[in-house]
């Protein structure tokens, strides 16, 4: 089974990151962009017998810092 | 009953030579060194440091691949009885992902590495490891990093504020830090957290020495215990 975990910055958290490649966007011509937040996808391929919980305490241990990010776990097929 | 500190070096640690020199010329005794696939420390030890550096290349955040290691099940332990753990740089980041010390460290707001020394102030000269400070006294100790931006919500920062457990603030807050925050404490006091690196300031030739305070309290009190 493929799993895809979607990590991404807790709204609040300042992403300088993002605010970066929000600048670069800007310089590079492109209008309207009113705001970029980089977050980061981890592909899976697990066994079909893997529960939610399992999925779930990978990103709460390490997948995710939940001090500051938010995780969406994903089953792709 | 003799010292016992012990320098934890994980791959990518580039400070642990560092960290046991500054031990050493406190203690008179040659710290432990410790490699990371050690599940297992001796039951006797004073005195945890975890030095700086880039552990496991900084794979998926900084000091996420650290803190599972499992030498670190070992370090948790002992900072449970209340050994005295000193995290520096890379090992502030491996305490906040282990979570034995709140918060997080995020990517400095300046996106900039940083290396260079700065100003701190001593927030609190209660602790073990700051006890050799006067509380508002300023000292100059070296920064070096690149995720030093200390992140923790609002409820968070007012707690550690109120239990006295800001260690050190930046006089100007170089990397973003919530409330210039530069070094944290736990609850029981016995595990330190800090970004800059008092290690590097504990010889005249570093060009300076207002770190060696920092381990003279905390390991001539245990080597006199």
């Amino acid at each position: 089974m493929k799993i895809r975990v979607h990590v991404s910055l807790k709204p609040g958290v300042l992403d300088p990151q993002g605010r970066a490649v929000h600048h670069a966007l800007e310089g590079l011509g492109f209008e309207g962009v009113e705001d970029v937040r980089v977050g980061r996808l981890i592909e899976l391929e697990v066994a079909d017998s893997t529960s939610d919980d399992a999925l779930s305490e990978m990103c709460e241990k390490l997948l995710a810092n939940t001090v500051i990010e938010n995780y969406r776990i994903e089953k792709v097929a | 009953m003799a010292f016992r500190a012990a320098v934890i070096t994980f791959p990518g640690s580039n400070c642990d030579r560092d960290m046991a020199v500054a031990i050493e010329r406190v203690s008179g005794i040659t710290p432990m060194r410790v490699w990371h696939g050690d599940a297992h420390l001796p039951e006797d030890l004073d005195f945890i440091a975890l030095p700086g550096g880039f552990s496991y290349g900084d794979y998926l955040r900084s000091g996420a691949m650290a803190a599972n290691s499992p030498i670190m099940r070992s370090v948790a332990r002992r900072a449970e009885r209340g050994v005295p753990v000193l995290g520096v740089c890379n090992g502030f980041q491996v305490l906040t992902e282990a979570g034995l010390l709140p918060g997080a460290l995020m990517r400095n707001a300046s996106q900039h590495f940083i290396c260079r020394t700065v100003d701190l102030t001593v927030e609190n000269s209660q602790s073990l490891f700051t006890g050799g400070y006067d509380s508002g006294q300023t000292i100059r100790i070296p920064v070096a990093h690149h995720d030093g931006n200390y992140f923790a919500d609002e409820d968070t920062l007012d707690r550690i504020e109120g239990e006295g457990r800001v260690a050190f603030r930046y006089v100007e807050n170089c990397n973003g830090s919530r409330r210039g925050i530069a070094g944290v404490l736990n609850a029981a006091g016995n595990v330190l957290g800090m970004m800059p690196h008092p290690e590097r300031a504990v010889d005249p030739a570093h060009g300076g020495t207002d770190g060696l305070a920092l381990f003279e309290n905390a390991v001539k009190s245990l080597v006199e215990a």
